[in-house]
């Protein structure tokens, strides 16, 4: 039914001189976003990105760019083909035909009534005979005429009409369609330099790196892999949810430091209510190197006001406290069923949800700390050779590059 | 080379060489429907009796007492389903154990809900049953007892023919289910010397295929079947047959020793299980949880401070496949069957099972002890 996307991009417009660098971006990410569906035909107007698709991709299409940063609404459309020359000789059997395609669009987007509608023209391009005040009356009366009926109930509303059927005419095409989707809104991905985005196979750091990228940041990645404390399962569930964010934030490199030992040490030589603080500045130590590495500016996390015993006040400074970036943690005052609702719109959850425990869950002490001292911790922590256990994690570490979306 | 050593023959073994064969002739020669009426299907049967007549030799019952299923979970299911709803008249009173397998443990959980009285007869650390508590919970109303011949997780062995003879001698309506899946072929079963009405089998614990399995079904015992459709197996188990995978099930049975020789498969393994237990019980740190006359293929024992499934990891490492007393997650630590046995927490949640196979040479094991020695250093934290 339909032939294309308009896409409408928000944000972008307020940049400066290089509003196309960000367009252009934008382009390219939801080239890639889309890649697995097929190669389609992308064009910028000033103000719109249209996508060109076959009419049965184009629902698969949309329900990946709801989830593309940068993106602040879309709609399926329909072009209208006018047999005359120019839209400015737009004629009255034009005319007629344009009331035919916009009444099958109505009745095939419109299902349920009694229900309300507007019929709303945007005339960018002037020389389009008709003002749009008069098509938009003349075009509803049609609507009105040929759809209204005892079992298809239907009045129009001007003020809060529940189906707005919209023309637009630009640059002598005439663009119909009636749904409007939203988009996550943002920038775009790599719009905003790259950060370490610390990933575990649970529900909160995959959000947590979508949100990143919705700020127009470029991630990399790091999993803590405590084989055979964990398994090979929940490696694959890490990769996985990297491919998740790959899909929308391009290339990820996922590194896979080796933390065995570091939790070896931990348990053999700390006091057990405080392992999960000193597991956290050891992570945190590891992503500082990688960070500096990889010139990312900044750590990501998952983290969240009081979700568990570590991440009070005290237990996010005493991580604080080792980092050499800014810590962001975009879930800080989320709460779960928030997370949650993001975790299944990006399609994470399913697989955050496979029951496979992560290095964070299999040490958990009966009544860890939960106002960690500073003073007390740096104490705790005394006994480990912090340098040569990182650089140990780090010497066996595994790389994966992920550049694909998952299926 | 990496090493392979597969110690986890109870969840699946690895098919043979014949049986691949079996399985591809059937797949590229005769792939018609048994049920045709031209030669394909007439090839196509020919292919399923031959493996009935040969499984119905190997148990000493009749042809037609079989019904070809997709594996003993299904089996399991058509026995206890079937046999509930065709003989509802009688009673609603079953008995069976706290330790059997998923495929019997939460049909019966569906019959209680549906209003069946389930009685469990008692189990020991061990996995042994109380006979004499058995005994004494058959009832006149008691329409079906089901209970394991072989634990799948310490291998305990249950006497089909002690069982059934309590069984029938308190009442002689009562029907006795026996899941075989484990004990078939490990242990000697000549079922028409044995009281017993239903047992099931499953083909890829001895080298066939996965998807297949079996019911004996006693004549003149009636069953509901579960599927409703073209009426194959006599009319116990609708849907087309799988003739690879029944061709495949044939070729592996030939590979076993007959009924009526001397069990060499079960001498092989009890030799390779005692070397390990010798050997398992010299390292301190090392429970073994089964009974001392287990089924010949399953050792089950713990490391305490270790759990199961860090080991399994660790072991699998190393090229050792083994598991742990059965799947756990974060939230229910520790094996269901283990802790119906009474096991302690420390013991079921560290829990590992080695499954044998005729295959394993010594050295084999002795690598595995080996790999074990040097994982409990590394791992033991306290």
């Amino acid at each position: 039914m339909y032939d294309l996307i308009i896409i409408r991009y928000g944000e972008i417009g307020l940049k400066g001189d290089n509003i196309n660098d960000f367009i252009n971006q934008l382009v390219a990410n939801i080239k890639r976003a889309t890649s697995d569906l097929g190669d389609f035909e992308i064009t910028t107007i000033f103000g719109r990105i249209f996508l060109k698709a076959e009419a049965a991709k184009i629902n698969a299409i949309c329900q990946r760019l709801i989830n593309v940063p940068g993106i602040i609404s879309l709609s399926p459309a329909q072009k209208f083909n006018y047999s005359s020359k120019k839209v400015s000789e737009f004629d009255q059997s034009d005319f007629n035909r344009l009331k035919k395609q916009v009444v099958r669009l109505f009745r095939a987007e419109v299902q349920n009534y009694p229900t309300t509608f507007k019929v709303e023209t945007t005339r960018a391009d002037k020389s389009f005979p008709i003002k749009s005040p008069a098509l938009s009356r003349e075009l509803g009366a049609e609507i009105l005429r040929q759809v209204e009926g005892p079992e298809t109930e239907l009045k129009v509303d001007v003020h809060q009409p529940e189906h707005l059927l919209e023309v637009e005419i630009r640059r002598g095409k005439i663009y119909i369609f009636v749904r409007r989707e939203a988009g996550p809104g943002g920038l775009p991905v790599k719009s905003s330099g790259k950060a370490l985005l610390l990933l575990s196979g649970g529900i909160d750091s995959p959000v947590a790196g979508w949100l990143g990228l919705k700020r127009g940041l470029s991630l990399e990645a790091v999993y803590f892999n405590s084989p055979p404390y964990t398994s090979e399962r929940a490696k694959q569930k890490v990769i996985d949810l990297t491919k998740i964010l790959s899909r929308y934030g391009g290339e990820i490199k996922l590194q896979i430091p080796y933390f065995t030992a570091i939790q070896q040490a931990i348990l053999k030589k700390c006091p057990r209510r405080y392992t999960v603080t000193i597991m956290r500045r050891m992570m945190i130590r590891i992503a500082n190197q990688l960070a500096a590495q990889n010139e990312s500016l900044a750590l990501v996390t998952g983290e969240n006001l009081g979700q568990v015993a570590s991440q009070t006040l005290e237990g996010l400074r005493s991580s604080d406290q080792v980092a050499k970036f800014p810590v962001l943690r975009p879930l800080i005052t989320m709460d779960k069923n928030e997370i949650i609702k993001l975790a299944k719109k990006i399609a994470s959850y399913q697989i955050s949800i496979r029951p496979h425990e992560d290095c964070c869950t299999i040490f958990v002490p009966q009544n860890p700390v939960t106002q960690p001292k500073l003073a007390t911790v740096e104490y705790a922590e005394e006994e480990l050779a912090i340098e040569e256990l990182v650089k140990e994690a780090i010497a066996k570490m595994e790389i994966i590059t992920i550049n694909e979306g998952a299926c | 080379m990496k090493k392979e050593i597969y110690l986890d023959n109870s969840a699946t073994t690895k098919p043979t060489e014949s049986v691949i064969k079996a399985v591809t002739d059937a797949l590229k020669k005769y792939y018609g429907n048994p049920s045709s009426l031209h030669s394909y299907g007439i090839q196509a049967e020919k292919i399923i009796n031959n493996s009935r007549c040969l499984l119905a030799d190997y148990l000493n019952i009749n042809p037609v007492e079989l019904i070809f299923t997709s594996g003993g979970t299904e089996s399991n299911n058509l026995a206890i389903q079937g046999i509930t709803k065709a003989y509802q008249q009688r009673g609603k009173h079953l008995i069976t154990s706290p330790i059997e397998h998923a495929s019997v443990n939460n049909v019966f959980l569906n019959l209680a809900q549906a209003g069946w009285d389930i009685d469990f007869v008692k189990v020991n650390k061990k996995g042994q049953l109380d006979l004499d508590h058995l005994n004494n919970l058959i009832r006149d109303d008691t329409v079906l007892v089901s209970l394991m011949q072989v634990n799948n997780e310490l291998g305990t062995v249950n006497n089909l023919a002690k069982i059934a003879n309590i069984i029938k001698n308190k009442n002689p309506l009562t029907l006795f289910h026996s899941d075989g899946v484990q004990g078939f072929a490990k242990i000697y079963t000549d079922l028409a010397n044995i009281p017993i009405d239903l047992y099931s089998i499953s083909g890829h614990k001895f080298h066939a295929p996965k998807g297949i399995g079996a019911l004996y079904l006693k004549s003149g015992i009636e069953l509901q079947p579960i599927f409703k459709g073209g009426g194959q197996e006599n009319k116990w188990r609708s849907g087309t047959e799988n003739v690879p995978a029944i061709a495949g099930l044939g070729a592996a049975l030939k590979e076993l020793p007959h009924l009526n020789s001397e069990n060499k498969l079960a001498i092989q393994l009890t030799e390779l299980k005692n070397y390990l237990i010798k050997e398992l019980t010299k390292i301190d740190s090392v429970i073994i949880n089964s009974p001392q006359q287990s089924a010949p293929h399953i050792i089950n024992f713990s490391v305490p401070g270790i759990r199961g499934e860090t080991m399994v990891h660790a072991l699998a490492a190393q090229g050792v496949y083994l598991a742990t007393g059965s799947a756990c997650s974060s939230k229910s630590k520790g094996s269901r069957i283990l802790k119906a046995c009474g096991l302690d927490s420390k013991l079921s949640e560290s829990a590992l099972r080695v499954s044998l196979a005729a295959d394993l040479k010594q050295a084999d094991l002795d690598y595995f002890i080996s790999s074990l020695k040097e994982q409990i250093d590394f791992l033991k934290l306290f």
